[in-house]
Parts: structure tokens; C-alpha cells; sequence
């Protein structure tokens, strides 16, 4: 193959002329980043909720988060935000339906992709947490009980915070994967880090170096957090538990 | 408020029943390939042989770093030229089918790697020394002690990665390829009637991977009671 490398790419200015072809990157960098974080809070939020739900007593409680996670486990990421994307501005009462399509464009793209990721994500986190729950002793809760704590009582001050320390290694695959799946995001035209990776392509026709760059950019991102992640597992980590001190 | 016309569906089962073959033709190679090569790789990676061992970690490791989209996207860039080379074909024929189904294979693999890697370190240690005192060599004991138990312990773990595998196929849509999900958009967009057909797509989706890991969790019981 003869193919010419050509590095300096990055550096020249950009076909909209007020921008070098790495500032795009690093704009596409910026935005996966804010897509990711914004979607992780929220996920880590519901799914919480989501995953004591699905240990309550009571059966239609724990039938809705039941089915809730099944119903984000069991549908491809690419679909969820295509309904999100295109059928529910459509669903929704017209005046309000209308009012959100005439919105800036970027603004619909990331609110579709913020809540898609975040309710995909959710339902693994609430699986996690779930299982934390139930890898508890069975005695915790009932000591709780005995004790006179109510049950919400007990899992305030006795099971979620135990459960909650025992999550954190499972739940950094699941942040891993929220940086990777919003890459999946670029199908709608959010312009995040794997959409600039095309667009670069399409702009300065060198896609090796434009594709190498976007990969390495999420090496990095992953390096990082797997990184950041193995401080705050070593700081939460439970004593007498492995991986505990 | 919204009015649904589903009036399009029916006329174009066949071509989605087309696009759901592609689906399931991606999903069964990128399987069957992964587990080999995931195999293979498992076995690298918990040899002593240090080259190995550093190989099957590095690949591991890089495949699932990268989101599954630039994978793709590098396999649709690169696999068509360099098979055109190879086999010397007309530039331009169309090997996206072909791209997509390599693809996924190798990404597919470094995530079953890790499954049988650890189905491989769930078989007591015991296991290896008999097969050792016996005068087995390795590739007799893994051939015939070790990798029968593994398996039959990863088995339901295996199938659950195949869902989300077959989920996964719907991100051929990068490169226009008409898989089921690709055909229901089609039809969707050339009928103006994205919404039904997305739904569509999203039920049948629903429907079978909550059939399948409905399967897989029976089987799990099966083989392991509580």
C-alpha cells in the first residue's frame, strides 16, 4: 500500500476556518466527556433506585424495576436512541411536541442521547446494585430489624452503605462502558469523539491518522478512569472483604 | 396526538426478514469465531510462555478500550482494501457484509477470551496435577479435562455475551448495511413512517433476547441448582 502519512493534518486550519482539524477533536473529546458524565450521574442515580426497588418485599414494586431493567437489557442501544431520538418528539402532545423540534438541533441531539445512555445504563447499574444487596448476609438486615429499624430504616443506615462500597469495582466496567457507548451516539449527528473521527476523514482524506487519533483519545479516557476508579475503590473498599484492607 | 399507521409493516416482512438473516448471520460467525479465538486466546494468555501471555493481554485489553462503533469503522476502512489486494478483487466490491462479520469476530473474541479465561480458572487446580500425574501432556489435559468442565461451566455465560452480541449487529447501521435493524429504518424512512417501524424494530428485539436469556436462565438453573 502506498499510502502518505501525514501528521501535520492536525495542525492545519480547519475547512470552517476558524480552527485547526485538532481543535475538532478536541471539541469531540469535550463533548463524548459532558455526554458521558451528565448520563453517569443520572444512571447511577436511577439505577440505585431502580436496584433496591428490585430487592423490595413488596411484589408490584419489585415487578416494575423487573421489568424496567428487562426492558432496557433487551432492546440494542442503537434502537433506544432512535426512539428516543425520532419517535418521541412525535408522541408527545403536539404543542410541546413542535415547541422541542423547533429547539436547537445540538440541544435535542445530546438531550436524546443523555437520557438514551442514561436509562440503558441504569438498568446494568441497578443489576449491580441488586446483586450487592443480595451478597449481604442475610443476618445484616435481620439485626437491622431486630433493632427496631423500620425496614426503609434499615437499608438506609445498615444495608445501602455496605452495599454500596461493595459495588464500586463492578460498577467502573459499567462507567468504562458509558464513554464507549456514547461513541454510539454519533449516528444521530452528535458531534462527539467518534463523529469527529468521521467527519475528519471526510474533511482532510487521511483516515488512518484521523481514526488512529480518535482510538488513541479513547485509550486515554480509559486509562483515566480506570485509574481514577482504583483510588476510590482502594479508599471504599471494606476491611475483611477481598480487595479490603 | 400521534396517529399510527402500521399499514406498511406487512408488506415489508420480507425484506425485514432479509435484513434479520443478515442480523443472525453476523452474530452466528462473530460466535463461533469468538469462541475459538477467545479460546485460543484465554489459553495464551495463562501460558507461562511470556511473549503469549503479553499478546493475548495487549489484544484483550485494546479491543475493549475502544468502543465497538470505531472498531467498525476501522474494519470498514481497512478489511475492503486490504482483501481487494489479497485476492486481487475489482476496487469497489462490496465487502461490508465481510467487513462486519471480521469485525465482530475479533472484538467479540477479547470479551469471550475473558469469559473462558475465567470458566478456564474455575476448574480447581487438582484437576491440571492428575492429568500431569497421569502423563498427560498440556495439550491433552486442557483438550480433555480442563476445557470440557470450563465450558460446561461458562456455558450460560456464553450465551448471554450471544444476546448481547446480537443486539450489538444493529451497529452495522454505520456502514449502511441492511440488517434488520437497517431494513426497518429503510422502510421507515421511505415511507415516512419511522415511528412504527422503529417501535417494530425495538419490540422484535425485545421479544427475542428477553426469550433467549429467558432460556439461558433456565439452563442455568439446570446446571447449577441452587
Amino acid at each position: 500500500m502506498n499510502y502518505q502519512w501525514h501528521w501535520g493534518v492536525f495542525l492545519q486550519p480547519s475547512a470552517s476556518g476558524d480552527d485547526t482539524y485538532l481543535g475538532w477533536m478536541l471539541s469531540g473529546l469535550k463533548m463524548t466527556i459532558a455526554l458521558s458524565l451528565s448520563a453517569w450521574v443520572l444512571a447511577l442515580a436511577l439505577g440505585a433506585l431502580v436496584g433496591v426497588l428490585r430487592t423490595a418485599p413488596n411484589k408490584w414494586l419489585s415487578g416494575l424495576a423487573t421489568a424496567y431493567v428487562e426492558l432496557f437489557r433487551n432492546i440494542p442501544l442503537l434502537v433506544q436512541l432512535f426512539i428516543w431520538y425520532f419517535v418521541l418528539p412525535e408522541l408527545l402532545p403536539e404543542s410541546i411536541g413542535n415547541a422541542y423540534k423547533q429547539s436547537n438541533p445540538m440541544l435535542q441531539q445530546f438531550l436524546a442521547s443523555m437520557i438514551c445512555l442514561a436509562l440503558f445504563t441504569s438498568a446494568r447499574v441497578a443489576e449491580q446494585i441488586r446483586a450487592g444487596i443480595n451478597s449481604l448476609p442475610k443476618g445484616q438486615k435481620n439485626a437491622g430489624l431486630a433493632l427496631g429499624f423500620t425496614l426503609p430504616q434499615t437499608y438506609r443506615f445498615v444495608i445501602l452503605p455496605m452495599a454500596f462500597r461493595l459495588v464500586v469495582p463492578p460498577l467502573t466496567s459499567e462507567f468504562l462502558n458509558i464513554f464507549k457507548n456514547s461513541a454510539v451516539c454519533s449516528t444521530i449527528g452528535l458531534l462527539e469523539l467518534a463523529a469527529q473521527g468521521r467527519q475528519l476523514v471526510d474533511y482532510t482524506a487521511q483516515p488512518y491518522e484521523s481514526f488512529i487519533a480518535v482510538t488513541v483519545a479513547y485509550l486515554l479516557i480509559n486509562v483515566t478512569v480506570m485509574f481514577l476508579m482504583r483510588k476510590v475503590e482502594h479508599r471504599v473498599a471494606v476491611p475483611g472483604y477481598l480487595g479490603g484492607k | 396526538m400521534y396517529e399510527f399507521d402500521w399499514s406498511s409493516i406487512p408488506g415489508a416482512l420480507p425484506f425485514l426478514w432479509e435484513g434479520m438473516k443478515i442480523s443472525l448471520e453476523i452474530t452466528l460467525t462473530a460466535v463461533i469465531i469468538g469462541i475459538v479465538w477467545g479460546t485460543l486466546l484465554a489459553m495464551m494468555r495463562l501460558s507461562s510462555v511470556k511473549p503469549l501471555s503479553l499478546f493475548a493481554a495487549g489484544y484483550v485489553n485494546l479491543f475493549r478500550a475502544v468502543p465497538l462503533v470505531m472498531v467498525l469503522l476501522w474494519f470498514f476502512l481497512i478489511v475492503p482494501k486490504f482483501i481487494e489486494q489479497l485476492f486481487g478483487l475489482q476496487p469497489g466490491t462490496d465487502l461490508r457484509l465481510t467487513s462486519a462479520m471480521i469485525g465482530f469476530a475479533l472484538f467479540e473474541s477479547a470479551y469471550y477470551s475473558e469469559i473462558i479465561r475465567a470458566g478456564i480458572q474455575s476448574v480447581p487446580k487438582g484437576q491440571m496435577a492428575a492429568c500431569s500425574a497421569l502423563g498427560m501432556t498440556y495439550g491433552q489435559a486442557m483438550r480433555l479435562v480442563i476445557l470440557p468442565q470450563a465450558f460446561r461451566n461458562m456455558v450460560p455465560l456464553l450465551l448471554t455475551q450471544a444476546i448481547i452480541l446480537f443486539q450489538d449487529t444493529s451497529l452495522v447501521y454505520v456502514s449502511a448495511l441492511a440488517d434488520f435493524f437497517g431494513a426497518a429504518y429503510k422502510v421507515g424512512d421511505r415511507d415516512g413512517r419511522l415511528v412504527e417501524l422503529l417501535l417494530f424494530a425495538g419490540a422484535v428485539y425485545f421479544v427475542i433476547c428477553f426469550a433467549a436469556s429467558t432460556v439461558v436462565k433456565r439452563l442455568q438453573k439446570k446446571f447449577h441448582p441452587a
